[in-house]
């Protein structure tokens, strides 16, 4: 591929001028194969560390603990490589498995699955059409719908815990195996494999790189930055939604006050870890979900090590100033 | 604080002691040289132009010079004394400041307060107002601007935010004053007042060092001429015994030949692409205009006068109020940039990084981006398609790469503007609006810009030139508009179409109370 790109000279030939000292390039390499590099460190690591980590029972926990955040971190990702971000993603996941709990408890688990989906889809809309009709900063919208979300959440279940049995045949949307990987799993890869292409891969994803990378030029190079922008909050507050769903149905209950800020928050240090500019304009999904998996990664490797789960956070702290003064320097040595 | 050569009489400073010796000095960037051997003496009191193309040097050099950037070998020195430069802060000790492209002024804060930024007279903490405000009526006075110190910075114009940089050298006891392209965001009376001040400088003994890409104002103002051609000094001259030609040919190392390609009017009844019909929108009153087939037509006037506001109501950017606008004979609606796109319009936007580059994205993703459809399937880009129709475009627009895949942001201001061009020709336009397409751009890319322009036109499209540059307007337009505050005020054509008639037109009856100012 690369090979086909080149015009005139070698590949690795002058003409970059940016090429720096070889620790300039050490850090950019780094940062191109991004999260990757220390995400394997560190499996390897717990490997060696402890017994039970490598154990297909524990990998498949992990990943099944996580499928409702990768699907709204491959979201959110997009959001932010278009130059927003959302913040209400924890108050609609609240709101979406308290819809799905009361129609599962009422007999109606494809109702419960599909309003749940759409509820995510229309907070989304609104988000979408307050940031940009209204030009308000994404930051305080999406904070500011956040509260409207919980208390519509709180309104809907009177505060009450939802509680689902295992016999409801709800429970098989996020439980059923198939090659011995529950359903949930199966259903985050495909929804992050899809992103990750619209990314990359189409017309939408230019344009959405484009819209978050200098939205002027972008207008005026005939993209339409409000509807993509709109656009990515939507898939946003769906996937939110089918997180939501998902989750619900792998542990048979719902509750207003879950998600909330812990998720909004734990799903955005997911993308920033994993690379994605918080300045907007460029991003990855996969390197989203690499991130999101990291972060798990460490609190997995805490709890099988024994370790004083205060120093979780910590490190989850100081990682994520790393990772936000990494992109600050690399956007710097471009300009 | 000022006990320098600024206080002492004028023309009292040409003592050879402070002249600025550049000696040998080389300078590269990952391996590739940037500057090679490079030697020159700055005489105390004169100004001493840099010239070069895109990428020649000028600019490390006067980086070296102003300390933001070491020299590998050789070394500066002024008087005598080495200066070993560290940091720019060093050099502002040593009475060297820069005055960059990009200005350095807080626009929040007043004149006076810039001007004294960071040498705040103060006791105990408190800025003494009345103290700078009595030093800064006597530096003003000293200078020659007319400033009121209480004005905030960010609501002057672009020259008087210039005139507080350049009050703020002088403030801080500057010898030597480096100006990179000084000029170029000012309309033709902010630069001949600016150029009023670089020689008042250099009367009062100081030296200036002028980066510029326009060569008659080098010519107009240098005392002592350096090109600068690949990193290497190719021959410093005094003024007097430089032409343009011969600066050109000292930047490319060959003879330009025509500034301008030649002219190939359309014949007289060839159908009109666009037609504009009085339309008011933000910073247009009542505008119409025609454009045909093949037809370059030139927009001149002063900056603010609403050039760029006029192609951006016609490209549907901006809100229209009145008036209508019809491509080919069709009404083109109001939908926005990317409605207009389809219909056959284009535009490159006056500020290729603000408005027109994804600076931080590929050569690839920046010429694609408006016409994506082009070389995708139900939304899916081909990745092949794309490399090829871009290859052939950056061919057809001369852009230098090393790859499809090079950030922007690395390309020489040339090869950015050309980037724009061949989006623009991606999307196969009936009418092209250039507006302001050389500006910050090397002689020779401008040249190759101009036979763009005029090849577009010769298939069969109609082109708007927007351009600061009266030459541009007049070398390249078949058809010049002049406009004044918001308004087409003169129409130009053959012999009527010259300097003076744009200029007494730009000019007229704005004297009175217009905001143009100073």
């Amino acid at each position: 591929m690369s090979a086909t790109d080149q015009l005139e000279a070698p590949p690795g030939g002058v003409g970059r001028g940016d090429s720096g000292g070889p620790m300039t390039r050490l850090l950019k390499s780094w940062r191109l194969a991004g999260i990757f590099i220390p995400f394997v460190i560190l499996f390897v690591v717990l490997s060696i560390a402890s017994a039970p980590f490598l154990h297909t029972a524990n990998l498949i926990n992990i990943l099944d603990q996580q499928a409702s955040y990768l699907d709204i971190a491959a979201a959110g990702t997009l959001v932010l490589v278009a130059g927003g971000i959302d913040l209400s993603v924890g108050a609609t996941y609240g709101l979406t498995t308290v819809i799905a709990g009361e129609l599962a408890l009422h007999g109606q688990p494809v109702l419960a699955i599909v309003l749940a989906v759409a509820a995510g889809l229309l907070v989304g809309l609104v988000n979408g059409l307050i940031v940009t009709v209204l030009r308000i900063n994404p930051l305080i919208a999406t904070l500011a719908t956040s509260f409207v979300i919980a208390g519509a959440a709180l309104k809907v279940t009177s505060g009450n815990l939802v509680v689902l049995s295992a016999t409801s045949s709800f429970f098989r949307f996020a439980n059923a195996q198939f090659l011995t990987i529950p359903s949930a799993v199966w259903m985050s890869a495909a929804f992050v494999a899809v992103l990750a292409l619209l990314l990359a891969r189409t017309t939408f994803g230019r344009h959405v790189v484009a819209a978050g990378g200098n939205a002027e030029a972008a207008r005026l190079a005939g993209v339409r930055v409000n509807l993509i922008r709109v656009v990515t909050f939507v898939i946003s507050g769906g996937a939110a939604g089918l997180g939501g769903a998902i989750d619900t149905s792998r542990l048979l209950s719902a509750q207003a006050g879950s998600g909330g800020s812990q998720l909004a928050f734990t799903v955005l240090a997911g993308i920033v870890v994993g690379g994605t500019s918080i300045a907007g304009g460029e991003g990855s999904v996969v390197r989203t979900a690499i991130g999101v998996l990291f972060i798990a990664l460490i609190g997995n490797g805490f709890n099988l090590l024994g370790v004083d789960p205060l120093y979780q956070q910590i490190v989850l702290g100081l990682l994520l100033i790393a990772a936000v003064a990494l992109d600050v320097w690399a956007r710097r040595r471009r300009r | 604080m000022t006990t320098g050569t600024f206080e002492d009489p004028p023309r009292a400073a040409r003592t050879p002691g402070d002249d600025l010796v550049v000696a040998g000095v080389s300078k590269r960037f990952g391996g590739v040289p940037a500057l090679l051997d490079v030697s020159l003496t700055v005489r105390a009191g004169t100004v001493h132009a840099l010239i070069g193309e895109n990428g020649a040097g000028k600019s490390t050099l006067g980086k070296i010079i102003s300390g933001v950037l070491t020299p590998d070998e050789g070394s500066v020195s002024l008087g005598g004394e080495e200066l070993a430069l560290r940091s720019p802060r060093d050099a502002l000790a040593k009475g060297i400041v820069t005055i960059a492209q990009e200005l350095a002024i807080v626009p929040g804060l007043t004149v006076a307060e810039n001007v004294y930024l960071g040498a705040e007279a103060q006791h105990v903490g408190f800025v003494r107002r009345r103290e700078a405000r009595r030093r800064f009526r006597e530096l003003a006075e000293r200078v020659g601007f007319r400033l009121s110190p209480d004005w905030l910075a960010g609501q002057l114009t672009t020259a008087d935010q210039q005139k507080v940089e350049i009050m703020r050298a002088l403030s801080r006891d500057a010898s030597i004053v480096i100006m990179d392209e000084p000029t170029a965001a000012l309309a033709e009376h902010e630069t001949s007042a600016l150029h009023a001040i670089i020689r008042s400088l250099a009367r009062q003994g100081k030296s200036v060092i002028l980066v510029s890409h326009f060569l008659s104002e080098v010519l107009a103002l240098a005392d002592e001429i350096t090109t600068l051609r690949d990193g290497r000094v190719i021959r410093s001259v005094a003024a007097t015994d430089a032409t343009e030609e011969t600066l050109i040919e000292g930047m490319l190392g060959r003879s330009l030949g025509a500034a301008f390609p030649e002219k190939t009017p359309p014949p007289a009844d060839a159908e009109v692409v666009l037609s504009v019909e009085g339309l008011v929108a933000p910073g247009v009153r009542d505008c119409s205009l025609e454009v045909r087939r093949g037809e370059i037509v030139g927009i001149a006037g002063l900056v603010g006068a609403g050039r760029s506001e006029l192609a951006r109501a016609i490209f549907r950017d901006t809100r229209v109020q009145r008036g209508s606008v019809r491509l080919a004979g069709r009404d083109l609606g109001g939908r926005g940039p990317h409605h207009s796109i389809e219909r056959g319009l284009a535009l490159i936007p006056e500020s290729r990084k603000e408005m027109g580059l994804l600076v931080g994205r590929s050569v690839k993703e920046n010429v694609s981006l408006s016409r994506l459809d082009l070389v995708s399937r139900l939304g899916w880009v081909s990745g092949t398609r794309e490399r090829r129709a871009v290859a052939s475009l950056l061919q057809r627009t001369t852009v230098k790469v090393t790859s499809l895949r090079q950030t922007v942001s690395m390309l020489s201001g040339g090869n950015q503007q050309k980037i724009l061009f061949a989006r623009a020709v991606m999307c196969g336009p009936r009418v092209l609006l250039a507006d302001e397409p050389t500006r910050g751009v090397d002689v020779g890319s401008k040249r190759a810009i101009y036979d763009l322009i005029v090849e577009m036109a010769r298939e069969g499209m109609g082109v708007v030139v927007i351009s600061s540059e009266l030459e541009e307007v007049l070398g390249l337009a078949h058809r010049v508009l002049v406009m004044r505050q918001g308004r087409i005020v003169a129409e130009l054509e053959g012999a009527a179409m010259n300097q003076q008639a744009v200029l007494a037109a730009a000019f007229s009856e704005t004297s009175d109370n217009e905001h143009q100012g100073v």
